[in-house]
């Protein structure tokens, strides 16, 4: 019965797969348009660096243009913050494309605050390109010598005047203004993120312990127990085995940072809001908690640690009066954490990478007919799912790195010296 | 390249949400959460070894009870085997006993079975002597019926004598 039941499954799991493969198949060939530049080529650089970073907006499912909006937080030239929502930078417009179809098509436009500061998302031409900058009108004069400039450059390269950029300058579609990077604290999508995550963990972890204050002793089951379990299996195995007495002392920046990535991890690979951000795989989150373990790791440090920094036990000759050991011991500091911001950085990107880039594998081969592309594509989602299912067995390996690496630093910083260990035993 | 700049903005925001996190979890679940996991693995081991002691408790208990059992059956093939020596000695006793008695009351038997034989031996004795006495009388008498037989008889009896 149980046999018959997975037969039926799988049956039904293959006509549903079938189903979706002829449904990409009848879809029309610019329905994936939206990555393409102008030239009708894919741009699969541009589309992995858009899945890959942050942005002002949240994308909708299906919707190649629009945006849920978030706030901007951002510091004028003059000191002034100003914050408005991320809609106010886009404008949606309708193009003919060159087959004189409508598209829908978003374009970053100027938003002028109250006092007159005027903001918008940086052309690609510039070096702040994808991030909000600060414009200002430039004077009759100035704006002559730029645009001369701009056009020698643009007769020079080759390329349109709409796409030269100029150092300090924003071009918004042939129109220059004065750009100024302003401080950034804006909610976006990644930070919007990892609110999100910091929640999930939140209510996670709170349940769990409501459950020990209501019910002491007694194991949770399903869903808690499954993250107990997890609790359990970090803090036995992990922590206290390496830390031994210490382990309660460390064990809740450890066991937040733990599930704090897991969680982050995971919700990354959700394609849809409130996942799809690549969190991890974005080096100012590694660095962020890389640089909080780091700080963990020296500030609790004990003496012997620093003693054997500055004075560590090796022949004479290496520390003294060349301070070769000292260097390397110094040096060693810095490269810890800087080895649990790449490791982490480098596996979660690499991952959404490689997932994109199957992906994207369709919409290149599409060039060559349908049957390639048709080809292409159940190959590439047979891939990409496998991708995706080892990237969540990478997500729960990649935290537990992250935390059993960070456990070991601190450990080491907490040794007392061996005379000390010796009147322990 | 832009994938390696850190954002300021996404930094400072990642402090502060992991730092509100971290707080929060530190002060209202950590300590609980862990506490309290220490605490039940305490109890498991606790319970273990609890049940691993009242198992060698229960086993001891049994080895005891067989012991005692042993020691009960083996008392009781002792009583047995006592009680049935006892039995036979007090069987051979009781038959040597009786033999004895039965052999003094021959004995007595005996004795004056042999004494009455002894008096009827004296009786018939004297009765037989007493007889032949009679007979002897008798005899005598008819035969000294004539003097000649009296006077030989003399004659003889003094050869005899003479003789002798």
């Amino acid at each position: 019965m149980h046999l018959l039941n997975n037969v039926a499954m799988n049956k039904r799991l293959f006509s549903i797969l079938l189903l979706v493969l002829t449904a990409i198949f009848a879809l029309p060939e610019n329905a994936f348009a939206s990555g393409s530049s102008e030239d009708g080529k894919v741009d699969l650089k541009g589309i992995i660096f858009h899945h890959l970073g942050d942005g002002y907006g949240w994308e909708v499912p299906f919707s190649h243009t629009r945006r849920i909006p978030l706030p901007v937080i951002v510091r004028a030239e003059n000191g002034s913050w100003h914050c408005f929502m991320s809609s106010n930078l886009v404008e949606l417009k309708n193009e003919k494309d060159a087959n004189g179809e409508e598209h829908e098509k978003s374009v970053n436009v100027v938003y002028t605050a109250n006092d007159g500061t005027q903001f918008m998302i940086a052309p690609h031409s510039s070096a702040n390109k994808n991030k909000v900058v600060q414009v200002t009108h430039l004077s009759s004069d100035e704006e002559a010598a730029i645009l001369a400039k701009a056009d020698s450059i643009s007769k020079a390269d080759g390329i349109e005047l709409a796409e030269v950029g100029i150092d300090g300058y924003a071009n918004d579609h042939g129109h220059f203004y004065k750009e100024y990077k302003p401080f950034d604290m804006s909610i976006t999508k990644n930070v919007l993120a990892i609110f999100i995550s910091a929640i999930v963990v939140f209510f996670m972890i709170m349940s769990i312990a409501r459950w020990h204050r209501k019910n002491g002793m007694k194991a949770p089951r399903k869903g808690l127990g499954f993250v107990e379990l997890v609790i359990d299996y970090i803090y036995k195995g992990v922590i206290q085995a390496t830390l031994g007495d210490k382990a309660p002392k460390f064990a809740p920046y450890l066991l937040t940072a733990f599930f704090f990535i897991l969680v982050m991890n995971l919700l990354g690979l959700i394609v849809i809001f409130p996942g799809g951000a690549n969190l991890t795989g974005n080096i100012a989150i590694t660095l962020t908690l890389a640089v909080l373990t780091f700080i963990v790791t020296n500030v609790l440090g004990t003496k012997h640690y620093w003693k054997e920094i500055f004075w560590p036990e090796v022949p004479m000759f290496l520390k003294f009066p060349l301070p070769i050991m000292q260097m390397i011991e110094i040096f060693g500091i810095f490269t810890k954490p800087a080895a649990l911001c790449v490791r982490l950085f480098a596996n979660m990107m690499g991952g959404h990478m490689i997932v994109i880039t199957l992906t994207g594998l369709i919409f290149i081969f599409a060039a060559f007919g349908y049957a390639a592309a048709g080809g292409t594509a159940v190959i590439s989602l047979l891939f990409s799912i496998f991708m995706l299912v080892l990237d969540v067995l990478v997500s729960f390996i990649q935290a537990y790195v992250f935390t059993m690496l960070s456990t070991m630093f601190i450990s080491m910083a907490q040794e007392s010296g061996h005379h000390d260990e010796h009147k322990q035993e | 390249m832009e994938l390696f700049t850190p954002d300021s903005g996404l930094v400072i925001w990642m402090f502060i949400a992991f730092a509100v996190l971290f707080l929060a979890l530190a002060f209202f679940a950590w300590p609980i959460i862990i506490k309290s996991l220490s605490k039940r693995a305490d109890l498991i081991d606790k319970g273990v070894e609890f049940a691993q002691n009242a198992k060698e408790q229960l086993d001891n208990a049994r080895a005891e009870a067989q012991k005692y059992i042993s020691e009960a059956q083996k008392q009781q093939a002792e009583i047995l085997r006592d009680a049935a020596r006892m039995k036979t000695e007090i069987i051979e006793e009781a038959r040597r006993e009786a033999s004895e008695e039965a052999k003094k009351v021959m004995d007595a038997a005996k004795l004056s079975i042999e004494q009455s034989r002894k008096e009827a031996e004296l009786q018939f004795r004297n009765e037989v002597s007493k007889f032949s006495i009679d007979i002897a009388e008798k005899m005598v008498r008819k035969q000294m019926s004539s003097d000649s037989a009296q006077s030989e008889l003399v004659n003889k009896l003094l050869d005899e004598i003479e003789k002798n």
